[in-house]
């Protein structure tokens, strides 16, 4: 039984996942443990293929694991159906992409308003919340502007205002700066410490860029499907 | 949410186009093929619908269609007249013979002969001169379309358009002289050539040397008296067919179904309309959908049912389907009435706008079936995928 407080947001423990063929079977997590607590900020990194997609889209609830367990939030995902995962990820989980995601025939407004639409809010209360989050993060002057017509760093605040506008406990981030130059990458970061982990929300960022690493309160360093280490700086990675 | 699958499907507009354009060229496909078989059909009994007075067609039990004469001995007609329940019977010529045009030409006429003294199963509408104008010396009555078309004099210059039949224009018919005294709208014809009305007798006239020259029999049924039952009184006693009009336009159509090729051909173009529909819409919309599979997964992802995706998915194969029939359908119409009174045979019942809305529907349907498998196995997952 996976051991989490109050405070725990995410408690993994022996957590295998292997991806299967005809003829081969790939480990993909090979028993990671991990516990990452609310309001955490919580950076996982490592070389390409060790697994850190695959752990975060468990964690998110859209892929199943083979063995062990995690819960979210208290809540175990892989003991639910696949209706109430669903719905539990719409309440529960936002997600921000590495290539933004924005769905190019809907302007930023109703990009942004897709989660709640999911949660049954009407259409006109949708389109204000998500003007108003829009607003908060520094776009405000965009509403009716489609995706294609805004720049790479401001295509990521919408997505980050879609992954934010529905008040998720918690937020996950596949590369959400490794398309993005430096300065707007650090904006971008700055965006997620004051407005992502406001109300005790849980960030985990999937990421390779080095230069964002200090924003992370905690990192978890991943190879060959283990959480090898966890440090609390950058410097400790070295 | 079904805003928003609106928006996806018209933002991509060349596939949006595409998929209209498929379902309308099915639709139109379906609509006119159909229609012109139907038009064809219906001009093969032309004759039938255009004589309404009497209640049985009498004729040779050999006879396959209401163009295959076998001439009957004139005392068929009064063995058919002693038959009980029989109100009044009449005799009808209907046969082919050759008008000489003033250019020299021939053009082959449907001539038809009524009964001198009733003049029943005369022309439907009258536009010139009046039925009883018959009884004029040498009078014939033409169809407008021969009037005007295949009858219709040369113009003044060989350029100049052709001048229509007019009422007493003179018709050289096989040597006999013959004066217009009408002229006459009626159904056309399988053969479209123009029909001639005469009198009977006059017809034995125009008409070739024959031992036998009675085409049909037109008979009235006496009130209270069951058609059937005159009609087997008829075969029983003349040894003849007696068919109700209805039967005799059943015969007729069954006739052409199964001796020509018609309804193989038309069964191939709408075979071939359907799959041609089939094939550009499912092709591009599996296309549009496999162009969505990302979005749909970063819907899936956010919360969107299987059940929502997939409704999303209806709603566009339904608008698809809809704004696509419209058009083909449309079109259809729009052939319909240019096409009236033309050579062109198309006869629009409402039953095919229906029949091409369900064609549609199930390419439609099928088309998002096939998309839905692939959307039921779609894992969140490929949004994480770069």
């Amino acid at each position: 039984m996976v051991e989490s407080t109050a405070e725990t947001a995410i408690a993994c423990r022996s957590l295998t996942k292997s991806y299967r063929s005809k003829t081969t079977i790939t480990p993909a997590l090979r028993g990671v443990d991990v516990t990452i607590s609310k309001g955490e900020l919580f950076m996982l990194v490592g070389p390409s293929g060790c697994g850190k997609t695959t752990l975060i889209s468990v964690i998110a609830g859209i892929l199943q694991h083979d063995t062990g367990e995690c819960t979210i939030f208290g809540k175990n995902l892989q003991t639910m159906s696949d209706t109430e995962r669903t719905t539990y990820r719409g309440k529960n989980i936002g997600f921000v992409f590495q290539s933004y995601n924005l769905i190019p025939a809907l302007t930023t407004t109703e990009n942004v308003a897709i989660p709640l639409l999911l949660n049954g809010v009407a259409r006109s209360e949708a389109s204000a919340r998500a003007a108003k989050m829009l607003a908060q993060v520094g776009i405000g002057d965009k509403l009716n502007t489609l995706p294609t017509e805004l720049s790479g760093g401001q295509q990521q605040r919408v997505a980050i205002a879609r992954a934010l506008v529905h008040n998720p406990q918690l937020i996950v981030c596949d590369e959400p700066t490794s398309a993005l130059d430096h300065a707007t990458g650090a904006e971008i970061m700055e965006l997620f410490r004051q407005e992502a982990l406001r109300e005790q929300r849980t960030l985990v960022i999937v990421t390779h860029d080095s230069r964002i690493f200090h924003y992370a309160d905690r990192i978890g360093v991943m190879d060959d499907g283990l959480v090898t280490k966890i440090v609390s700086s950058p410097s400790e990675l070295s | 949410m079904y805003t928003v699958a609106l928006k996806m499907l018209l933002g991509n507009r060349g596939k949006f186009y595409a998929m209209v354009f498929g379902v309308a060229l099915t639709a139109l496909i379906i609509t006119q093929q159909t229609s012109i078989f139907l038009g064809l059909m219906s001009r093969t009994v032309g004759f039938i619908y255009d004589t309404t007075q009497p209640d049985l067609w009498v004729m040779d039990p050999k006879v396959q269609f209401v163009d295959d004469t076998k001439p009957l001995q004139d005392t068929k007609l009064l063995q058919v007249r002693g038959v009980e329940g029989v109100e009044w019977a009449v005799p009808l010529y209907k046969g082919s013979i050759r008008a000489r045009l003033p250019n020299g030409t021939f053009q082959t006429c449907n001539v038809i002969g009524l009964d001198d003294a009733t003049l029943i199963a005369g022309p439907p509408v009258m536009l010139e001169g009046t039925l009883a104008d018959l009884r004029r010396a040498d009078g014939v009555i033409v169809d407008e379309a021969g009037a005007t078309g295949k009858l219709a004099k040369p113009g003044l210059t060989p350029d100049s358009p052709k001048i229509p039949l007019r009422v007493g224009d003179i018709l050289e018919l096989n040597d006999n002289r013959a004066v217009v005294v009408g002229i006459a709208r009626v159904t056309r014809t399988f053969q479209s050539q123009p029909v001639v009305y005469t009198t009977y007798s006059r017809a034995m006239r125009f008409s070739p040397r024959e031992r036998k020259l009675l085409s049909f029999i037109l008979a009235k049924v006496r009130p209270g008296y069951s058609h059937t039952d005159v009609a087997r009184q008829i075969k029983q006693q003349s040894s003849l067919a007696a068919f109700t009009a209805q039967q005799f336009r059943g015969i007729t159509i069954r006739y052409f179904m199964k001796n020509t090729g018609i309804p193989i051909n038309f069964g191939i173009a709408i075979g071939l309309g359907f799959l041609v529909g089939v094939a550009i819409v499912g092709q591009t919309f599996f296309s549009f959908i496999i162009d969505s599979m990302r979005y749909l997964g970063i819907l899936k992802a956010m919360g969107a049912s299987n059940k929502l995706l997939f409704q999303m998915i209806l709603l566009q194969t339904f608008l698809v389907g809809a704004i696509g029939s419209g058009i083909g359908m449309g079109i259809g119409c729009l052939t319909s009435v240019i096409a009236k009174n033309s050579e062109l045979a198309f006869y629009l019942p409402w039953q095919i706008p229906v029949i091409t809305v369900l064609t549609t529907s199930m390419i439609t349907l099928i088309t998002a079936m096939a998309s839905l498998r692939k959307v039921l196995r779609l894992e969140p997952g490929i949004v994480f995928r770069g």
